[in-house]
């Protein structure tokens, strides 16, 4: 059963240092505010896990939060570079950035692995490029009914899960909507997790297509009311295109950051 | 004259799996003009989106609105890319090489410290390797049109012919490469990328200088016609909102 929880007491809860973690959301329901409380509190040593780190990963490498990235692609999505990802990666600005690089269907299916509880994934994938030749996560496997050879994904477990959603009720139960990415799978893959929601109400009332995370696979449910901030929840807030441009301002110079930073705190 | 090109690229009816940027722009150009039941899929998990306006991101909520159907991000690859129910899917480069190799990953140094780090692979990989066929969308410079990527994101066609089928790869590759200067599509036997269009006012010697390889010219090369005023208004009224 989810506990319900201030935000700040649910952070210190769910992520620790040196966590293998995911804030996910796939241009949608980005978990802004958890992030932004991670910073705060000063987490270290983070793995962070995402398909698309954008914006707030930028903030929490800049923050010096991270040692390594996994990921598929990162990006400021339709402005461009993010600038403390590369500082990151270049210059070893806060501090040295591993990186370990998938593509997004080489993670979608790592996550359905983790929470199947499977120890990998197979998919038709990776082939003749690159990619595989940097990690150990990512390996040929052979049919045992065809013969044909496929690649094998490890499953993709992690210590805590951040997601944003619209709506939770009383007891924790989660119901979120519109692009869902891989909230559900990256909430299943790991062993805490934490939803931040718009509003929590006294019941859900059916939607269809939603998702639904029971309370009883949720161990942290807190209240943070725009709580996507810049990107959207559907049906409470749109995105701000805007600040992912200004954005590219703030995060090119590493001084410019630091006010930010500052405004975060 | 690329954003046209690749637009007429896409023929009614079909499946198209649709990146942001330029990719979006053409898709529903096409849309709205010659491909009314263009079918956009967007990786984000919105099948069928019939956006009002362009979205401003591949998870833009107008997407989720217009649908026919949202789904997860796994079942988008794993159901519908990865068994080639997509017809067409776009992608860019940062660097293309000349049987059609896509890096979006890094450009020189090695791997752990290179000179450009690039956004990364996303979902081209799949895309490159499953839809039934890839239109790649890309600027042509010396810089990135290059005789061998840096590093290979996405497969084209390796080295020549007959590598994609002895991967098991199930799309047919990079059938068509459109550029600011014209059109490249795979030669049949040797897989190498050669120039069969030049957009109007360009010439074959601007797109020799500005390809790192040696070119191949098709004999009968062809020349594309001009945007028509209809592409125009509507393009125009797509990229002012």
């Amino acid at each position: 059963m989810a506990t319900i929880a201030p935000l700040a007491e649910a952070v210190a809860h769910v992520v620790h240092d040196g966590d293998t973690v995911a804030f996910e959301g796939f241009t949608h329901l980005i978990p802004f505010a958890a992030g932004h409380e991670v910073i705060r509190q000063g987490r270290r040593d983070l793995t962070l896990v995402r398909m698309t780190p954008d914006v707030l990963y930028d903030q929490l490498i800049g923050a010096g939060c991270a040692r390594k990235l996994v990921f598929s692609w990162g990006g400021n999505p339709g402005v461009g570079s993010l600038h403390r990802f590369r500082d990151a990666v270049r210059n070893g600005w806060p501090r040295p950035l591993e990186l370990e690089e998938h593509s997004h269907a080489g993670m979608a299916n790592r996550y359905v692995a983790a929470a199947s509880g499977l120890p990998f994934a197979v998919l038709r994938g990776y082939t003749g490029t690159d990619l595989p030749a940097q990690t150990a996560n990512i390996a040929p496997v052979t049919c045992p009914f065809t013969g044909e050879v496929l690649t094998a994904v490890a499953a993709l477990r992690l210590d805590a899960a951040v997601v944003h959603a619209q709506r939770a009720d009383r007891h924790g139960n989660v119901q979120l909507w519109g692009i869902t990415g891989v909230q559900k799978e990256a909430v299943l893959a790991a062993t805490r997790s934490l939803v931040t929601v718009e509003e929590v109400v006294d019941e859900l009332e059916p939607r269809p297509g939603a998702v639904v995370l029971p309370s009883w696979v949720v161990d942290y449910v807190a209240e943070a009311p725009g709580g996507a901030h810049p990107s959207y929840a559907h049906d409470y807030s749109v995105r701000d295109n805007d600040f992912y441009v200004a954005w590219d301002e703030i995060s090119r110079d590493r001084d410019r950051f630091a006010q930010w930073l500052e405004s975060v705190a | 004259m690329m954003t046209v090109a690749a637009a007429r690229a896409l023929r009614d009816g079909a499946v198209c799996f649709v990146g942001i940027g330029l990719p979006s722009t053409a898709a529903n150009l096409a849309r709205r003009t010659h491909a009314p039941d263009l079918v956009l899929v967007y990786e984000s998990g919105t099948i069928g989106a019939k956006p009002d306006r362009l979205p401003l991101s591949i998870g833009d909520g107008v997407l989720a609105d217009t649908a026919v159907s949202v789904v997860g991000v796994p079942e988008i690859f794993n159901y519908w890319l990865q068994p080639g129910r997509i017809d067409v899917g776009f992608l860019g480069a940062a660097q293309l090489d000349r049987f059609g190799n896509i890096n979006t990953t890094v450009i020189g140094g090695d791997y752990r410290h290179p000179g450009v780090r690039l956004p990364g692979a996303g979902g081209a990989p799949e895309i490159a390797a499953s839809c039934r066929e890839v239109v790649v969308v890309v600027r042509q410079t010396k810089r990135s049109f290059v005789e061998r990527v840096d590093f290979v994101t996405s497969f084209g066609f390796g080295s020549g012919p007959g590598e994609r089928e002895a991967l098991g790869l199930t799309g047919a590759g990079p059938q068509l490469v459109i550029t600011d200067l014209g059109v490249l599509r795979p030669d049949p036997d040797s897989r190498e990328l050669v120039l069969t269009a030049l957009h109007p006012g360009v010439d074959p010697a601007t797109a020799r200088e500005r390809t790192g390889w040696d070119l191949r010219v098709a004999d009968d090369l062809g020349r594309g016609e001009p945007p028509t005023d209809d592409e125009l208004t509507v393009l125009r009224a797509l990229t002012a909102r």
